[in-house]
């Protein structure tokens, strides 16, 4: 174009990257192979799909189709390679991943070319975030492959990680769940998106170049029934998937009850909340990070924007002038801001989604230029006059669609941001640290960002409340996603028994002529002793098999009425760790009062020696301290970053929470598993030992004498088998705990599987309560907690 | 669906309701505008960080923004040691800054490419004024003590009247700091009004020393006020604070600018100052000046670089896009 045009025009004109690298990598190979055991194989079915780039149609490669034998073999070449690496040396492990980080480094540009090719994101993104965040989270994990037995003494690998990773940060992704797994000592097995695969092959070059030994890392491609296949194999100990909330679902259900651990990291509709004295026009600049940064497609993306009424006229005209200017286009082009949507179906899930805000009656909006046509472009758009009724204001669009709605005070912004199935991230934007901090913990959400949005670092966990998944990527809350505790080696296939002493210790009663007065055993809901819905009793039985009491057979309801109950002492949440320690203490306190009457009772009961009976009990009371100790104490961190910003990892109260007792150890497992719960600030749902629920139901008075606030802890007696079906199907329960049968967890871990409720169950694997290794410590704390991880940037 | 979207689409763009084509008057103080503003430097960091990394100009097109980057040059000189004779060298080179085989390459032999004033002291006006007499090329005077400000009111009249007596048509003048670092803003904005009416119809290009304010939210609040009180341009530097012209603090004030223009209809001009020297540097200004603010503020009327030496500079990346050789600055003539 004539220089004098420009001169006149001031127009952008085209800043291509070079392809030709990427081209020449791309025409070595003409068909990919799967990448096992160190080697390069056809696939066994013989066929291929082809790979396009979708900002303009052009097919780029032809990438295996990895069937189950393809499968079978990747995951016994991990299996194989598993007992070298795993019995590697910390430093050698480092030396990898060291080695892994610098090769990304040296080929930087060939993976953010081919990235942006593959996936249609923008070549400063693929160049700038994506490729040099990969690249820190090698270095990272690199030294966390170092500092493996100093850190996490008391845990192992598990073994072979079966990973599934999104096309929408391909290489990225790859990196959050590579990285950590060998770190940990584990092998793995990867299949990438199958609109993305390039740089899961490229990386598995690098693989090859640095050595690493045969079988830790293989790479298949392939579609969903490659990925099914992996999660169904019985050698696979554990399961990472990034991706929608739909099919962890099905990965949920599917593996309910194998004992296969999963980490799941899901969708999203996280809330933008902009208050009246944030910077408005920082604020429009965060929305492009928010919402315009990789199409929009962005688990994270801030696609719900709240703002103050006051402002909000004045955001949406500023936010309409800047969607003017950004510019959309070519994924290599150095000067645009928006790429193309991965694929047509995606581009048509998008485009149904906007005509249906529009046929709901929301207000559209778009930029005045044309957006290109020869590729998967969807413009950026604007959604205003939208309700929490709308469409697309629940789902998720996944495209770069901003949906915008306005609230009035700073409760019912919190109300609104949670008002959704998902929590994985949300962003706040004033001036005022003092609101800001008041509002990031009130916010259901993993991750919250002040005054930003999108900022990742390797050294700070990432992952959802909700729907949006659990577990945690990145930072050391991530690496406890790939190992387990040493100590579960000793849990043994049978619950330990309660010596029940034959004979006559417990269950004689002195005969007498004045009967003891009759007790009624109820519910304990809300503080209060509740007489079950049914108006049922079951029989509890001595040693001897004699009728000793009746306790309240709960139903449903019961656990409904307890479930609200427990959602109305939200207080207890928010109370100083040092408040909750204090009742703690004090619930110890009244139960040494009272020891020895509760042994008697206990041995009655159960028919163990007196001596026995007090050794529980007095273990008992020591639980007790150490979670009332833990509850001030088990604080979070303040993760090393990026500069100009404080990173807090917080952990949080799940909420509330569903215990299923064990069976043995009737008051000792009672309090092992509902003392690290409610010393965390969650609300306890309770279900004692179904054969010898008499001890839980003795601790009505203490925890009535001990000042627990009413609804905190709720016991519901009755059938274990239909009360925890009814606490793992109800949707307002956060999180459920089962150190019972095998079936039950099963049954638990599948219905958990609706609203992705956190699952801690046993798998038909028994403790020994008595043990401290066993039957308290910090792993309890970390089930009772998730990490929420706040970005403060600071800057005068 | 096309067709919806499209329906949905049209007509909501931005219009503003009052539009002044002509110079920004001295309007009242009003304090409300500056209760709305807000900085916050990490995020205003973030943007200008990148910024300069989403947009680019290659091959003609960096030519020919380079080429409009000299036409926006207040080309420069304030130093103890100005004579006549450095100062007819600098409008020499105002009036040619490219060698004439060079825009003929690149087909712009006839666009009278000059840079956008000459910036002096008041004593060299009349040399300049000499040198530049026949062109268009305003002499822009710094005035009111430059650069510290720190004399009385009176002689700071004065100044800006001799220099506009003298043929200056601009006038840099510089804040009194101590108003805007106590805020006293009402102080900030008499003074200036009483600037502005000494200038006449020389345009006001009112100099914050932003390296002085630090905080970005004084300067987006004093760049109102100045604004307010009739500035034509404002200006980041004196070019003689330690910290000059930077991305962000030129952001917030490109912002209050748009805020202003929003606000009142009208546009008001910008000069970032000091430490701008390389080519590049003048590339990522004015990407931030069309994102901000959008086409028309990359016009002289509307945006000025303060520079001395960014000329050189550009002058050899437009040999290297002309030859295709990396260039050396003896090969072109010097200011």
């Amino acid at each position: 174009m004539e220089i004098s045009k420009i001169f006149e025009t001031m127009e952008y004109g085209p800043a291509p990257e070079s392809r030709s690298i990427a081209n020449e990598w791309l025409k070595k190979q003409s068909r990919f192979g799967l990448f096992i055991d160190g080697k390069w194989h056809k696939p066994q079915s013989g066929e291929y799909f082809d790979s396009s780039s979708p900002s303009n149609f052009e097919v780029i490669a032809s990438l295996a189709e990895a069937g189950s034998k393809d499968v079978d073999k990747a995951v016994a070449a991990a299996k194989k390679a598993l007992p070298v690496w795993s019995k590697a040396s910390p430093h050698t492990r480092a030396r990898y991943l060291y080695a892994i980080a610098r090769h990304i480094q040296k080929h930087a540009r060939l993976f953010s070319v081919l990235e942006s090719l593959d996936n249609g994101k923008p070549i400063r993104e693929s160049r700038d975030i994506d490729i040099p965040l990969v690249a820190r989270h090698f270095y990272h994990h690199a030294g966390w492959a170092q500092l493996r037995n100093t850190e996490l003494a008391g845990y192992e690998e598990i073994g072979v990680i079966g990973q599934i990773i999104p096309w929408n940060f391909p290489l990225l992704m790859l990196s959050w769940k590579i990285a950590p797994a060998l770190a940990m000592g584990n092998t793995v097995v990867l299949k990438p998106a199958e609109f993305t695969s390039l740089t899961a092959l490229l990386f598995a070059e690098i693989c090859e170049q640095v050595g690493l030994p045969a079988g830790v890392v293989n790479v298949v491609t392939g579609h969903g029934a490659t990925g099914a296949h992996l999660v169904s194999h019985p050698d696979v100990d554990k399961i990472a998937f990034t991706g929608s909330t739909e099919v962890g679902r099905i990965i949920r259900r599917a593996t309910a009850g194998s004992g296969k651990k999963i980490s799941l990291e899901l969708g999203g509709k996280s809330p933008f909340i902009v208050f009246e004295d944030a910077d408005l026009d920082s604020v429009v600049e965060g929305l492009v990070d928010a919402i315009w940064f990789n199409q929009g497609q962005v688990c994270c993306a801030g696609s719900r924007l709240l703002v103050q009424e006051s402002v909000a006229d004045r955001l949406f005209k500023k936010i309409r002038n800047r969607m003017e200017t950004l510019r959309v286009g070519d994924s290599l082009d150095k000067a645009i801001d928006i790429g193309a949507v991965v694929d047509p179906i995606q581009l048509k899930t998008i485009t149904d989604l906007v005509q249906k805000g529009v046929d709901e009656g929301a207000t559209l909006w778009q930029p005045s230029w044309p957006c290109p046509t020869d590729g998967c472009y969807f413009p950026p758009s604007l959604f205003t006059n939208v309700s929490p009724s709308h469409t697309v204001a629940r789902e998720e669009i996944f495209g770069p669609v901003l949906v915008a709605m306005t609230f009035r005070t700073h409760p019912e912004a919190v109300k609104l941001a949670n008002n959704t199935r998902y929590g994985l991230a949300a962003s706040i934007w004033t001036e005022n640290i003092n609101l800001a901090l008041d509002i990031a913990p009130k916010v259901k959400a993993g991750t919250v960002w002040i005054n930003c949005s999108n900022v990742f670092d390797a050294a700070s966990g990432f992952g959802g409340y909700r729907e949006s998944g659990f577990g945690r990527e990145g930072g050391k809350e991530g690496l406890y996603e790939y190992v387990k505790p040493s100590v579960e080696k000793k849990f043994s296939d049978k619950p330990l028994s309660d010596k029940k002493t034959t004979a006559t210790n417990g269950a004689v009663s002195k005969p007498t002529l004045v009967p003891e007065i009759d007790r009624t055993l109820k519910l304990y809901i809300g503080g209060k002793q509740a007489r079950p819905d049914g108006g049922y009793s079951l029989v509890v039985k001595g040693p001897n098999g004699k009728q000793i009491a009746e306790v309240a057979d709960g139903n449903r309801k019961d656990i409904r009425n307890a479930v609200e109950a427990a959602h109305a002492a939200a207080s207890w949440t928010a109370l100083s760790g040092h408040a909750r320690a204090q009742v703690l203490f004090y619930m110890a306190e009244n139960l040494s009062l009272r020891r020895d009457e509760f042994a008697t009772r206990l041995a009655h009961a159960t028919g163990i020696a007196q001596k026995e009976a007090l050794k529980e009990v007095d273990l008992s009371i020591e639980r007790i301290y150490f979670y009332a100790s833990y509850a001030d104490k088990y604080d979070g961190n303040v993760h090393n970053t990026i500069s100009g910003n404080i990173t807090l990892a917080m952990p949080e109260a799940i909420g509330v929470i569903g215990i299923v007792c064990p069976e043995e150890s009737p008051l000792l497992g009672f309090i092992s598993c509902l003392l690290p719960v409610i010393a965390m600030g969650n609300r306890a749902i309770i279900i004692p030992s179904e054969s010898m629920p008499l001890p839980a139901t003795d601790i009505y008075q203490i925890l009535e004498t001990s000042d627990v606030p009413g609804g905190v802890v709720n016991i519901i007696t009755g059938k274990k088998d239909t009360l925890l079906k009814v606490i793992a199907e109800h949707d307002d329960v956060d999180g459920i705990w089962y150190f019972d049968k095998k079936e039950g967890s099963k049954t638990i871990e599948f219905a958990a599987a609706e609203n992705m409720k956190r699952t801690w169950v046993n798998y038909g694997k028994y403790r020994n309560w008595q043990d401290p290794q066993q039957g308290e410590g910090e792993e309890f704390l970390r089930h009772a907690t998730q990490i929420k991880n706040i970005w403060v940037p600071y800057g005068a | 669906m096309d067709t919806v979207i499209k329906a949905a689409m049209s007509g909501t763009i931005i219009s503003n309701q009052k539009v002044h084509p002509e110079r920004v008057p001295i309007l009242p103080l009003d304090l409300k505008y500056l209760n709305y503003i807000r900085a916050n430097t990490s995020a205003i960091n973030r943007r200008t960080d990148t910024l300069t990394k989403r947009r680019t100009v290659k091959k003609e097109w960096q030519a020919a923004w380079l080429l409009k980057a000299i036409t926006l040059i207040d080309l420069t000189t304030l130093s103890g040691d100005d004579t006549p004779g450095n100062v007819e060298r600098l409008c020499a080179k105002a009036i040619n800054p490219v060698r004439p085989d060079l825009l003929e390459a690149m087909g712009m032999a006839n666009k009278n490419i000059h840079t956008g004033a000459v910036c002096v002291y008041h004593n060299l006006i009349e040399t300049a004024s000499r040198c530049l007499s026949g062109t268009n090329i305003p002499i822009a005077a710094v005035s009111t003590g430059f650069p510290a400000g720190q004399i009385p009111i009176e002689q700071k009249l004065e100044e800006i009247e001799r220099s506009v007596k003298a043929g200056a048509k601009e006038i840099d003048i510089v804040v009194s700091r101590a108003n805007v670092l106590r805020c006293d803003w009402k102080a900030l904005y008499d003074e200036l009004v009483l600037f502005r009416k000494a200038c006449g119809d020389a345009h006001m290009k009112t100099i914050l020393a932003t390296g002085d304010l630090v905080t970005l939210e004084r300067v987006a609040r004093a760049s109102y006020v100045a604004m307010l009180a009739g500035s034509d341009f404002i200006k980041t530097s004196t070019g003689k604070e330690t910290v000059n012209a930077t991305l962000p603090v030129s952001l917030v004030m490109i912002r209050a600018i748009r805020d202003f223009h929003e606000e009142t209809g009208y546009k008001v001009g910008f000069k970032p100052a000091g430490g701008i020297q390389k080519a590049k540097q003048s590339l990522d200004w004015l990407i931030l000046m069309k994102e901000e603010l959008g086409r028309e503020w990359l016009e002289p009327e509307l945006f000025r670089f303060g520079a001395s030496s960014l000329l050189a500079d550009i002058e050899r990346q437009l040999e290297h896009y002309v030859t295709g050789r990396y260039s050396a600055d003896y090969r072109h003539p010097m200011a």
